[in-house]
């Protein structure tokens, strides 16, 4: 296994935050895991039985074509098919944005895994607020390259609002980390209301009844 | 299934009488090279005695049988990297070897051979003939050994797990234990589900290509088609016309006419051929092949009798009929695959019609269920179900990667290319 520490600055820092979540040896699912970027970085890094779902046949062939067991699938529609507890941890990163009924399939992913990882952009950051309120405008940067009218993302969400829909379907939040605009970590004393104006991101470890 | 499609811009010999028998124009040289090679091929055979039966589905033992093989590529010294290939309905060995009988390159060149996604660089590839079939392996055209005549409709039916069994048999005999990979398209897929469902243990990982768990009714119902017409064909002899010295063409052109539109998009066939007339300006008033595809479809008809044996038609869609995986596990298809260890890839193409996405779909969430390790991925291609065997660069890509990923984790050494990962 290489060690996470050692890879090159090129892999994303949320999936860094994620694979740093992920014990050693466990069976993880990633839902739109994409091309595989993650999961081969679990793999390579910590050693996991990885498994993917992803919607775009471009990315589950990139996926496959890298040795990854991914199935094309829709996280709305699929996730009934797998059994309870069948997983260690469950990955949605940077995708709950975008699918149609994100309370179920939040649902639907603490049935399935043990502990849920979920990492998302955060539409209650200052930037987003300043575009809205000064410029009128739907934001669109690096980090959300969509317009209004053709984006993937039905369903953004702020931090306070994820982490509500969390207590709403009973998960615990074990851990939460919140990235600013640089990539930099959010020190962990600051109050939700800093991380919701100031967090760019954010990575959440959830489960049920907590640790 | 089938043989890939004539390009649209070929010229079909001119057809133009309205009855098939016409143009059945297979010469006597090449219908005795036919019944040669059911018994002994021109590719490797291995035969098993009375000590080594072969048992069946159906109830009786086979004995002694005989199963015909090619092999491409070297087994490594650890005999951990050979690859079976399973082919399809009417395919045979000559997975990559020029065909005895028709002359022509073998059925899937553009994916198995040197640098290939099957690499033969890499990889011992064997290719077997199914039990049933009329190119070397035991089937209704081989002489009986009990009457020194050919089987006919004596042969006990087979069954998917037959040929399967008969294909086990083989690698025992070839010395190995755990083939690396069981790869197949459309029955050939069969084939491979039921390796990883009858011996979880011998297979390392599994390609499904264009396929199904099992026949539906539609599936049967083509099938059944096909059979009347070869038994409703006078020359068919109720089974026993390589005796009687006849060939019941007619019926088998037929049978192959029908299932050669189940292979075909409606899409591409109105690509290919619209309502183009065949080598006329306008329609003749009669029952001639006034459309090209009418043409073609007598082209497809009368080359298939050329090479194939009407009993063994009979036969293997018979065993495509009585496929149905899930049935013997209590009607649960994830109780098949139960604790495999065995990785999968499964592949459909957006526009078959034969073995629809639907079914492979099936296929996976029992694979998930039993928490197998499995890559599925639906390629768009308007070809419909013959696009496992044309060039499909998605197709050979997701292969490649699949049958690359997998020998990483099996330890086969790999081109240095591999090595950068």
């Amino acid at each position: 296994m290489t060690d996470l520490a050692d890879l090159s600055s090129d892999v994303r820092i949320d999936l860094k935050l994620i694979a740093n979540l992920i014990e050693p040896g466990s069976r993880v699912l990633d839902i739109g895991c994409g091309d595989g970027a993650l999961l081969e970085l679990l793999e390579r890094t910590r050693g996991v039985d990885a498994r993917g779902i992803e919607i775009s046949q471009e990315g589950v062939n990139a996926a496959v074509g890298r040795g990854l067991s991914v199935i094309q699938g829709d996280a709305d529609s699929d996730l009934v098919q797998y059994p309870d507890q069948s997983f260690d941890y469950v990955v949605l990163s940077h995708t709950i944005q975008a699918t149609r009924n994100a309370r179920q399939v939040l649902d639907e992913m603490l049935r399935i895994g043990r502990r849920v990882v979920v990492s998302l952009p955060n539409f209650g950051h200052l930037d987003v607020r300043f575009r809205l309120m000064f410029l009128g405008r739907m934001p669109v940067s690096k980090r959300l390259p969509y317009s209004w009218y053709d984006t993937p993302n039905i369903h953004f969400c702020t931090i306070r609002d994820f982490v509500e829909l969390a207590k709403d379907v009973g998960a615990h939040v074990d851990q939460a980390i919140v990235l600013d605009a640089s990539g930099k970590r959010l020190p962990f004393s600051l109050p939700w209301i800093v991380w919701n104006v100031l967090g760019a991101q954010a990575v959440f470890l959830l489960s049920r009844g907590g640790r | 299934m089938a043989t890939g499609m004539a390009p649209a811009a070929r010229k079909l010999p001119d057809v133009q009488e309205t009855m098939l028998d016409a143009t059945l124009t297979e010469t006597d040289a090449q219908a005795s090279l036919r019944r040669s090679e059911a018994d002994n091929p021109s590719s490797l055979v291995m035969r098993f005695g009375t000590d080594a039966p072969l048992t069946l589905d159906a109830g009786p033992a086979i004995g002694p049988w005989q199963i015909a093989y090619q092999t491409y590529g070297e087994l490594n010294a650890e005999r951990s990297n050979a690859i079976l290939i399973c082919h399809a309905l009417t395919g045979d060995q000559h997975v990559a070897s020029t065909n005895p009988v028709t002359g022509k390159p073998g059925w899937w060149t553009l994916m198995v051979g040197p640098g290939k996604p099957i690499d033969t660089d890499r990889f011992f590839v064997i290719c077997s003939n199914v039990l049933g079939g009329c190119l070397g392996t035991t089937g209704p055209a081989s002489t009986n050994p009990e009457t020194g005549k050919p089987y006919g409709l004596d042969l006990p039916v087979v069954t998917i797990a037959d040929m399967v069994r008969a294909q086990a048999m083989l690698v025992t005999a070839l010395g190995i234990d755990q083939l690396f990979a069981v790869v197949g398209g459309s029955m050939g897929g069969m084939q491979a589900l039921q390796w990883a469902a009858s011996y979880p243990e011998r297979v390392f990982s599994t390609v499904a290509i264009a396929t199904s768990y099992r026949h539906s009714s539609q599936n049967i119902a083509f099938h059944e088609v096909g059979r009347q017409a070869v038994m409703a064909d006078p020359d068919w002899c109720g089974g026993r016309y390589l005796e009687a010295g006849r060939n019941p063409k007619k019926g088998l052109a037929v049978a192959r006419m029908a299932a050669h539109i189940t292979y075909m998009s409606d899409q591409s066939l109105h690509q290919k051929f619209g309502r183009n007339l065949q080598d006329r300006d306008a329609v003749a008033f009669g029952f001639d092949a006034d459309f090209q595809i009418e043409s073609y479809l007598r082209h497809q008809g009368m080359t298939f009798v050329d090479r194939f044996d009407a009993n063994s038609y009979l036969y293997v869609t018979r065993a495509t009929d009585y496929f149905d995986l899930a049935a013997d596990h209590g009607g649960v298809l994830a109780n098949v695959f139960k604790g495999t260890k065995t990785r999968f890839c499964v592949l459909s193409f957006t526009s078959d019609w034969l073995y629809p996405t639907s079914e492979s779909r099936a296929v996976v969430h029992a694979l998930n269920a039993a928490g197998a390790p499995v890559s599925f991925v639906e390629i768009d291609s308007d070809r419909g179900h013959d696009s496992f065997l044309l060039d499909i660069p998605e197709q050979f890509r997701i292969v490649r990667g699949f049958l690359t990923g997998a020998a990483r984790a099996r330890g086969i050494a790999g081109p240095a290319a591999e090595d950068i990962r």
